[in-house]
């Protein structure tokens, strides 16, 4: 794991080569579904070049994906293809079963989204990031373990010789995913196709994985189509990018160009209701609707029910505008892209963090709390160690207040949250409630709490029960209060309805008619159903498309100053946890190590796993991404079950030295710092101290 | 050609079930309508005709005839309520046990899962013919002893797929929703749990139903079913049997009748499996919200 370092993760655009590596034209892709042909993609035209990231961005459903297997052949047979896809020079298309395996092995790879079902567990890594070459005769067995050793030394996987006799079970989530990228650039293809490639991992090893697929296509030229949704990845890594909506391209160009100017009202929209990480923006601009769905596109231009600019044109409604050329480079498929502003508006400047909340009696009061699960090992079971999830949090929240708390998957995010609300045992510590402990509480004597204290899950698919009614499942707390009818009845239901944007005419549906955003809307109004005074919101957007977060975080906003709600927000995402918190707290294997006011965190941090996950967080701003200089943090999050001695933090951290081998930090608010932080060497990050920490550390 | 040719068997195939699937339910449902209303339809198992014993089927004796002279058809009519009847009191008394035990074993788990799974172990162990036969010993004869012996032999299925479904649904964010509301264990197993869990229960209450009936009929013609005259299509075998070669007929009517009852059941059954798994598949394809995971 020598993958620490500066990176820029970043390269001059250059000049596309004159023939396309791969060029698609007036592609067309459609499934047949009850009864009738589905087109999900439809009539797109492509060019990948060597040498550049192309990223093809779109909300789910936009098409990106199928778009991606039908350019290597790979869709079902249930899908009808028409249109021409040229890959060095072979039609797709028409190309019989034989021509396809050779092209698969030798001129395209492929990085799924999941590392952990890409790689086959029963088969040693080595074995099967060669594998592919050796049935293709590209490699002699006999040299293939070799090979599989340099594939790894290239994608910066540590020991290559050792690792390569193992399983995949014995790599990481980064790791494997590197694998990947190896396996998928053992025959030096000249395209590779990446799908989502690090949507299942966490934000400092995205950064790894991201860098190292940057280096590994920089040093073999190839063209990468990179599927994406999330903008901030687009920006710091894409040469090129096409967005795509409602199985069209709606608008490509150069990277900068997309940014800075946008010529499709979607690309325009999205991008302004995306939250920033770089600028705390008050209230996001959000796209009104839901994105459609291939069975039902709207006639005209598929965007134009959500579009601002086109939405009384008649154009816009009868007839589809093609993609055509705009200003210099950039393609639009509007028909009014002149009309559009000109200028991304300057987000507004965020009302000054409150503070007035501070000397209010908090709402919430967390001491030192710890939850350990036992380990239990042998026929006995007997209890052979703890896993120390949440190792000593304490933390306040006040009526009206948002705290947030970040950190990557593992650290104790969800752990700590369900231990507030009674649903996990605590083993230490003491948790109140407006003033009164609610540690080891009977279910009854929980009950009260409970009404005032309401939890949303993070998956709106899975938190609400299939078998009831919308109107149901808004009503089961109430009615598990025995309070629906003092509660008003189906009048307070419809009142909940509409405060959370759903039509009162939509009770009677069941939850698979909704889409995404409105589940997660049916599982807010089901908390505010009983008055609560605090709502823990564990990821609630996390699921959700970038136009849809953006209508939820604002709708919680609204909720928030409307019923002075307090919030515990837990989330990875570290640019909408900058846009809703008043306060952070910053989570590290069962500990927090800062915490301070939002703007602080963001600009004043001082614990250097803080400043490595803001340094790891991608951007939205492709300008920016030659003047960042970013922490790699090396590894990943150590196992709870046995945490490093001393600070927990010190194996990857660029700032360890012996005390923090030997000591574990206290909590402290250090002098000249605005935050509180638990660490020997708090303090601002310093130019140098990169340059220090891009030197390889011997491996710990 | 690989493809089409995958395509046009797979077609058979759902056409095949189909078909095999209309043809039980309209078996099953005339066969129950026949039964229900035996008496108002003037089917009469009991007048003997000593002169027409052992007639073949003719326009009078659809079926023939038995040894005593009495309407085979009647009889086949009224020992389908002795069939039916024992499987429906057998299925039932498989789920009110089973289902319980399947919810709580699944949903608490520790010690309370250890002991519940033991106790259904044994149940497994039991074969249900000997268990019957133990049951008949005291109990006397009758339908009773052979509904509880499948009623229990039937449990551990019950509680088997009932703990797998709650197992799956225990940790889903909707069940601990109702936890974090403020519901009790009872109300997340019997109004959250349960009412998600009920596809695959029916598919096996009709599993059993036929093996309730199969078990029904062995008794009977073992000699330790239900008391005569009232029918019963075991019975009736072992009496058939021995004139299977004055008449054929006598055994071998029953024996189809039978035969085509439990494999309507065993139809329907599967049909029902391939369904909700095929559901499955086709929630993925079409499924409105193809979300981002994660």
């Amino acid at each position: 794991m020598k993958s620490t370092g500066t990176n820029n993760l970043s390269h001059a655009v250059k000049k596309p080569d004159t023939d396309a590596v791969l060029s698609v034209r007036d592609l067309t892709v459609s499934f047949f579904t009850n009864g009738k042909q589905v087109p999900v993609v439809r009539a797109i035209d492509l060019d990948v070049f060597a040498n550049e990231v192309h990223c093809i961005v779109g909300e789910s459903g936009s098409g990106k994906s199928v778009t991606s297997l039908a350019v290597t052949g790979l869709l079902p047979v249930t899908a009808t293809v028409s249109g021409s896809i040229r890959l060095n020079g072979i039609e797709v298309n028409k190309a019989d079963d034989e021509t396809l395996r050779n092209m698969r092995g030798r001129d395209v790879g492929f990085i799924f989204q999941d590392p952990a079902t890409t790689l086959n567990p029963v088969m040693r890594v080595g074995r099967q990031i060669t594998e592919g070459q050796v049935v293709h005769g590209l490699l002699a067995a006999s040299d293939a373990p070799g090979r599989a050793a340099e594939l790894l030394t290239e994608v910066d996987i540590a020991d290559p010789q050792g690792r390569v006799t193992q399983y995949p079970h014995q790599f990481s989530g980064g790791m494997r995913q590197r694998a990947v990228i190896a396996m998928a650039m053992s025959g030096r293809p000249n395209l590779i196709v990446a799908d989502e490639p690090t949507t299942a991992l966490d934000v400092t090893v995205q950064a790894q994985v991201l860098s190292v697929l940057l280096q590994r296509q920089q040093a073999l030229g190839s063209a990468i189509i990179l599927i994406t949704h999330d903008l901030g990845v687009v920006a710091e890594v894409a040469d090129r990018v096409s967005v795509m909506y409602g199985g069209s391209i709606v608008e490509s160009g150069t990277v900068q160009d997309i940014f800075d100017h946008p010529c499709h009202p979607y690309t325009a929209a999205l991008l302004r209701s995306v939250p920033r990480i770089d600028a705390g923006d008050d209230r996001l601009e959000t796209i009104p609707g839901q994105p459609p769905t291939p069975a039902e596109l709207p006639s005209g231009c598929v965007f134009h029910p959500r579009c601002a600019l086109g939405a009384n044109k008649a154009r816009c409604q009868t007839e589809r505008p093609q993609l055509r050329g705009f200003g210099s480079g950039q393609m639009t498929a509007c028909h009014f892209a002149e009309e559009m502003q000109p200028d991304r508006p300057a987000p507004p400047a965020r009302a000054a963090t409150q503070t007035r909340r501070a000397d209010m009696k908090p709402l919430l009061e967390v001491d030192d709390i710890k939850v350990h699960f036992p380990v239990k090992k042998g026929i006995l079971q007997r209890t052979v160690g703890w896993v120390r999830a949440v190792d000593g949090v304490s933390l306040r929240v006040h009526p009206g207040e948002t705290v947030s708390l970040v950190g990557e998957s593992g650290c104790g995010k969800t752990t700590f949250a369900r231990a507030i609300m009674g649903l996990l045992d605590v083993n230490a510590g003491d948790v109140r409630f407006d003033g009164h402990s609610i540690v080891g509480l009977g279910r009854r004597a929980m009950r009260p709490v409970r009404r005032q204290m309401q939890y949303v899950f993070q998956d709106p698919y899975s938190s609400l029960n299939p078998v009831l009614s919308a109107a149901d499942i808004v009503a089961e707390p109430m009615r598990l209060h025995g309070l629906f009818e003092d509660m008003g009845g189906d009048k307070r239901i419809a009142e909940l309805f509409e405060m959370v944007g759903l039509s009162p005419s939509m009770m009677g549906k069941y939850p698979h008619e909704f889409s995404g955003g409105q589940k997660q809307r049916l599982g807010i109004a089901r908390t505010l159903g009983l008055k609560p005074r605090l709502l823990i919101l564990d990821e609630p957007v996390a699921a959700l498309d970038v136009s849809i977060q953006a209508q939820i975080l604002n709708l919680l906003q609204d909720i928030q100053r409307e019923l002075d709600l307090g919030y515990l927000f837990i989330s990875h995402n570290l640019s909408v946890v900058r846009h809703i918190s008043d306060r952070v707290a910053v989570m590290y294997l069962g500990k927090l190590v800062e915490q301070g006011a939002c703007d602080e965190i963001y600009e004043n941090a001082a614990h250097p796993y803080t400043l490595s996950l803001l340094s790891a967080a991608p951007i939205s701003n492709p300008g920016m991404r030659n003047q960042r200089a970013r922490i790699i943090l090396r590894g990943e999050i150590p196992n709870p079950a046995s945490p490093p001695s001393g600070c927990r933090f010190h194996p990857r951290c660029f700032r360890a030295t012996d005390i923090c081998r030997a000591q574990a930090p206290e909590l402290a608010t250090q002098a000249g710092l605005k935050t509180t932080s638990i660490c020997h060497h708090a303090g601002p990050l310093d130019p140098n101290e990169i340059a220090l920490a891009s030197q390889p550390k011997a491996e710990q | 050609m690989r493809k089409s040719f995958q395509s046009a068997t797979k077609t058979i195939r759902n056409l095949m079930t189909r078909k095999g699937v209309v043809f039980s339910v309209f078996f099953l449902g005339a066969l129950s309508f026949l039964a229900i209303f035996a008496d108002l339809l003037g089917f009469d198992y009991l007048t003997q005709n000593l002169i027409a014993s052992l007639q073949p089927p003719s326009a009078e004796y659809w079926f023939g005839t038995d040894e005593l002279g009495r309407d085979i058809l009647s009889r086949v009519v009224y020992g389908t309520r002795t069939s039916l009847v024992t499987s429906a009191g057998a299925v039932t008394i498989a789920a009110l046990l089973g289902v319980p035990i399947g919810l709580i074993a699944g949903f608490f788990g520790g010690w309370r899962d250890a002991v519940l799974m033991r106790v259904v172990d044994v149940m497994l162990a039991l074969p249900a013919i000997l268990f019957a036969m133990a049951l008949i010993a005291i109990l006397g004869k009758g339908q009773m002893a052979a509904m509880i012996a499948v009623g229990i032999t039937g449990t551990p299925s019950f509680a088997r797929i009932t703990r797998a479904q709650v197992l799956s649904l225990r940790n889903r964010d909707f069940v601990t929703a109702v936890e974090a509301f403020g519901g009790s264990a009872t109300y997340a197993m019997f109004r959250t749990i349960l009412p998600n869990s009920w596809s695959p229960i029916v598919v096996q209450a009709i599993v059993l139903a036929s093996v309730a009936i199969l078990l029904e009929a062995a008794l009977s013609f073992l000699g330790m079913g239900v008391a005569p005259p009232t029918p019963s299509w075991g019975e009736m075998l072992r009496t058939g049997k021995s004139y299977l070669y004055e008449a054929p007929y006598y055994a071998v009517l029953p024996g189809i009748i039978l035969t085509l009852t439990i494999l309507s059941f065993d139809t329907i059954g599967r049909a029902m499996t391939d369904l909700l798994e095929g559901r499955h598949d086709l929630g993925d394809h079409t499924s409105k919200d193809a979300e981002p995971t994660k």
